[in-house]
């Protein structure tokens, strides 16, 4: 059964039975979840098609943060279809394939590509000078993602305006936490997420977590996102504004999108806290279906109850990876091993042993060197390395396994901070790309504040004191809450300083030095 | 570098103090197996008699034995599920393991014995369960056994 029917923590309330059409084939969907779920979970691997070479095309990231599940849905081309919820009777399709998305005849591209290398139609395809219309005619119906729409949509559009003193970007531990601090002072704050339900990635989470026992600590993320849910609903002062996705920042005005409305929203104050998208890995066929982020497998399994696979490989020992492994395990999924190009584990040690005690290897100083399949994933290749970073030759095996799941770290969404001018710096130990910020959080815009992953990869934990460290700041600045409010800002920074003051925390000390002015 | 990281188990040589085994038969005791500076502290808090021991937040806790009244609160709280209460009674030795995988087994199952490392070393008899709805979604299980095993099984598997 591809759908989980039973799971030791979780709990799945199915939504309302609808179908969906997939190239005019019926599929069983429940309202709730996403068309890339319920396609999955019908046992579609293959949703459209590469538009160059026609390779396999499928679920990846599961949070709207790449391009791999997009696909025309009701007539619209190039859609993620893993932020799209399902309705009765919409009309999905593949794209770039011919006659279907599974034996697909231009996929010979994929074997000619010697004959089209990058730019060849500047080379080839040019002369005779008159044939050229008829080579431009017939070489551009093989170019762009999808169709256009073949009818206008002719909906209707509206605009609004709203002021706030506080706009949070972001609904997870980081944004929940800065709503909280700051609308228990009185300020008027629109918190805003493009997903439906508030807990940013809290939501499939279904361990517990660690910290200080005052915040949680033992609690299971599922649960953390639930207690902040019923907090944030408490305060008037909060306009919850979900499903609206923010678009850019002009001048200190928010734009945003909900539905066919256009939003301005103009705040006194700004905290970015957009969270993170995963990285990916080089290796053969890595594009195929089947090769996944580790945290898209999560969102498939815990959040839509859908199981990704039978067995998995998991590379990459962080701690997404080692609890990924035991939640695939909690849904009676195979996990063949675990990965680590570094000499040691990556993650906490007490993770490694929960999978470790129940059967799963894990390989460190090994990597993965190809995926074997030619539609999805049949199989992995790992390779040991050596004290260089290098291939051992000769030290190649083959795994067996029907899916893999990337968990080779994360990288904060900052794109917004970029567009806003704050400024950037590049700081590998933080995750990237990563803003100039003081001790609360303001960055070097004054007015926008930055929270959680999108400071720098952490834990849910210390995003959340960051949360409320930006939270109280903004307000104060506003002229809300009185010496109280300021004591407990400090007392946060404290408590931040104190999270980061064992080993875990050095990478991330050594990293903020640069950033924190 | 830390062995242990590198292999994700400990070794017996590497489980740190161990209870008196005079101790062990007079009741349970909590044993923590949770050697890596971490940021968290929930079981120094969930302890009543002051029994779990912690400098700051990233040390590693460190059990006071005597203090340990075995009343199961650290591990029904501890997010490594590193926590495992140890007792010695009528000469058998008696393991209670949280447990969050379904079929939950059920008293006087015989259930396979799985060392740190996953491999079988033995049979043994449930004696208790606190069902997964009690302690929000871990059971704990408490697994009956030869008392030289003790220090061995950290799993089991449900047959």
């Amino acid at each position: 059964m591809v759908r989980l029917e039973r799971h030791p923590i979780l709990e799945f309330k199915k939504g309302k039975r609808v179908t969906i059409y997939f190239d005019g084939r019926p599929v069983e969907a429940y309202e709730g979840e996403t068309v890339a779920a319920a396609l999955y979970a019908s046992g579609l691997r293959i949703f459209s098609r590469s538009f160059r070479f026609h390779r396999p095309r499928g679920f990846f990231c599961a949070i709207g943060k790449c391009s791999s599940c997009m696909m025309e849905v009701d007539g619209i081309p190039n859609v993620r279809t893993c932020k799209v919820y399902v309705r009765d009777g919409m009309q999905i399709r593949s794209q770039n394939s011919f006659p279907n998305v599974n034996t697909d005849f231009y996929e010979i591209f994929d074997r000619l590509d010697s004959l089209f290398p990058h730019g060849f139609h500047y080379k080839k395809f040019i002369k005779p000078s008159f044939m050229r219309p008829f080579f431009v005619n017939s070489l551009r119906k093989f170019t762009g993602l999808g169709n256009f729409p073949k009818e206008e949509l002719g909906e209707e559009a509206y605009k609004k305006e709203i002021e706030c003193d506080i706009a949070i970007i972001g609904a997870g531990p980081a944004g929940l936490s800065a709503a909280i601090y700051a609308g228990e002072l009185g300020a008027d704050i629109c918190l805003i997420d493009e997903n439906p339900r508030v807990g940013g990635q809290l939501i499939k989470q279904t361990h517990r977590f660690f910290g200080s026992a005052e915040h949680g600590a033992g609690t299971r993320g599922i649960k953390i996102a639930e207690q902040l849910e019923e907090e944030i609903k408490r305060y008037e002062n909060v306009n919850l504004m979900l499903r609206t996705g923010v678009f850019g920042i002009y001048n200190g005005v928010v734009g945003a999108v909900r539905d066919n409305t256009l939003l301005k929203i103009k705040p006194k104050k700004i905290i970015i806290a957009t969270g993170a998208y995963e990285r990916t890995l080089i290796f053969e066929n890595n594009d195929l279906p089947g090769v996944y982020g580790a945290g898209g497998v999560q969102t498939l399994m815990n959040v839509y109850g859908v199981r990704p696979g039978d067995t998995g490989l998991v590379v990459g020992s962080g701690n997404v990876g080692l609890i990924l492994t035991y939640q695939l395990l909690q849904a009676g999924v195979n996990v063949a091993a675990i990965i680590e190009a570094m000499p040691v584990i990556g993650g906490y040690f007490v993770h490694a042993a929960k999978v470790r005690r129940l059967g799963v290897p894990i390989y460190t100083r090994h990597t993965i060197k190809r995926a074997y399949g030619s539609k999805t994933v049949e199989g992995a290749q790992i390779i040991a390395l050596d004290d260089k970073w290098q291939e051992i030759p000769g030290s190649g095996r083959d795994i067996e396994c029907d899916f893999i799941c990337i968990s080779v770290g994360l990288s904060p969404t900052h794109e917004l901070l970029y567009q806003a001018g704050c400024e950037m710096k590049f700081v590998p130990n933080l995750g990237g790309f990563v803003p100039v910020r003081d001790k609360y959080m303001e960055t070097t815009k004054k007015g926008i504040y930055v929270a959680g992953d999108v400071a720098g990869i952490e834990e849910a934990s210390t995003a959340m004191i960051e949360g409320r460290i930006s939270g109280l700041d903004s307000a104060i600045k506003l002229g809300y809450g009185d010496e109280k409010a300021k004591e407990m800002r400090e007392k946060m920074v404290m408590e931040l300083e104190d999270m980061r003051s064992g080993p875990f925390g050095i990478r991330i000390l050594e990293g903020l030095k640069h950033v924190v002015v | 570098m830390t062995e242990y990281c590198k292999r994700g188990y400990l070794l017996v040589s590497e489980i740190g103090e161990k209870p008196s085994e005079e101790r062990l038969r007079q009741k349970k005791v909590a044993f923590i197996e949770c050697p890596q500076e971490i940021p968290c502290n929930a079981c120094v808090h969930s302890c009543k008699f002051d029994a779990v021991l912690m400098d700051n937040i990233n040390a590693p806790p460190k059990m006071d034995y005597d203090a340990c009244t075995g009343c199961m609160r650290c591990i029904r709280v501890c997010p490594g599920l590193a926590i495992f209460m140890l007792e010695i009674k009528d000469d058998m030795g008696r393991v209670t393991m949280p447990y969050e995988f379904l079929p939950v087994p059920e008293k006087g199952e015989t259930v396979k014995l799985l060392n740190r490392e996953g491999k079988e070393v033995g049979e043994g008899t449930v004696t208790w369960v606190l069902p997964p709805e009690r302690n929000e979604g871990t059971a704990l299980v408490t697994v009956e056994m030869n008392k030289d095993l003790i220090y061995e099984v950290r799993a089991f598997r449900v047959v």
